[in-house]
């Protein structure tokens, strides 16, 4: 009954999709506040992504939220999953049996991603402010790609956890000490700084890449730790 | 472009399907990721690369992992279907 339901519930959800994809008129609601938004972004944040302006300009605030509720989730996983020193040292014997590389296949194709995926994460995040993307996209991908190479070779790779931790609290704290300084400058907080620079060039929005590159950075930490911890603590239970 | 979105409704109403229907719980989780990557597709047409990219790197990759991850912690890791890894279990 159950699945009737569920796929009662998904051929609705296609009804809906094929009426809103092929009826409304896309872009052609009306929309003040995006409209007021679309004209003045270009001049007052100097963004090539409108998206960007709206997510770390107009909406700073708004991002700032989303980092402490996802930090509040990954320190709540944190604390409940990962193993105690003193289970550490009692399970060490344990984890060198149960550690073993994956397949022939995995190994050889997450060594070909691995740096192709690194790359892909940088470029997300750098060009945040020019591209479609950003920070949360691109450190997703970091994340990813960082907790596959552990899942898929434990024996070779370790990823420190205390470096982890430091990175996610500086680039946290480097985000609100941004969005202070805009204070002490007599603008609001997390106002971009630092002069618009050529339009649509990477020197350019700002502060508004290096917001992303905190954000990007804090992501990608917050969930490779939270990866790691639901994986290695899978010998300890 | 309103039969690029039916085709791609359709795969993503039958990659839902085999994630209900199917005995292996490691295609299921290969199925649901089909689904985040057709939304993705639909997401990319309504002219929304920013939802887009988002839908591909959490819906399909990161959702994946952690389901794949639970999957291991679970025990569910084989590549047999279901019934014959709790067969298996019954007989031991």
């Amino acid at each position: 009954m159950t699945k009737y339901s569920a796929l009662l519930f998904i051929s609705g959800l296609v009804f809906l999709l094929m009426v809103i994809t092929g009826l409304l008129p896309m872009g052609h609601t009306p929309m003040l506040v995006g409209n007021a938004i679309l004209e003045g972004a270009k001049d007052q944040v100097g963004a090539a992504n409108v998206v960007t302006s709206v997510v770390l300009g107009y909406r700073g605030l708004d991002t700032l939220g989303e980092l402490s509720i996802l930090f509040a989730a990954a320190s709540v996983v944190g604390l409940v999953l990962t193993k105690s020193s003193f289970n550490k040292h009692a399970s060490n014997n344990d984890d060198k049996h149960d550690h073993h590389d994956s397949g022939f296949v995995a190994v050889n194709a997450i060594d070909l991603i691995f740096p192709l995926l690194l790359v892909v994460g940088m470029y997300i995040i750098t060009h945040g402010h020019l591209t479609p993307g950003g920070g949360f996209q691109g450190g997703v991908v970091l994340a990813v790609a960082f907790s596959m190479l552990v899942i898929v070779r434990p024996r070779r790779v370790s990823i420190n956890h205390g470096m982890v931790s430091i990175i996610e609290s500086f680039a946290g704290v480097s985000f609100i000490v941004i969005g202070v300084v805009a204070l002490f400058k007599g603008q609001s907080f997390l106002q971009p700084l630092l002069g618009h620079g050529e339009f649509a060039s990477l020197w350019s929005a700002g502060t508004l890449p290096l917001l992303y590159l905190a954000v990007g950075l804090k992501v990608g930490a917050e969930l490779a730790g939270l990866l790691l911890a639901l994986n290695t603590d899978e010998v300890a239970s | 472009m309103i039969w690029v979105v039916a085709v791609v409704v359709f795969i993503m109403l039958a990659a839902a399907l085999a994630v209900l229907f199917l005995p292996n719980m490691i295609a299921a989780v290969v199925a649901s990721a089909v689904v985040s990557l057709s939304l993705t597709v639909i997401f990319a047409i309504v002219k929304a690369p920013d939802v887009a990219m988002t839908e591909a790197a959490i819906g399909a990759g990161l959702s994946s992992l952690i389901l794949a991850i639970g999957l291991k912690r679970l025990g569910y890791w084989k590549t047999d279907s279901i019934d014959k890894v709790k067969a298996g279990e019954r007989h031991d």
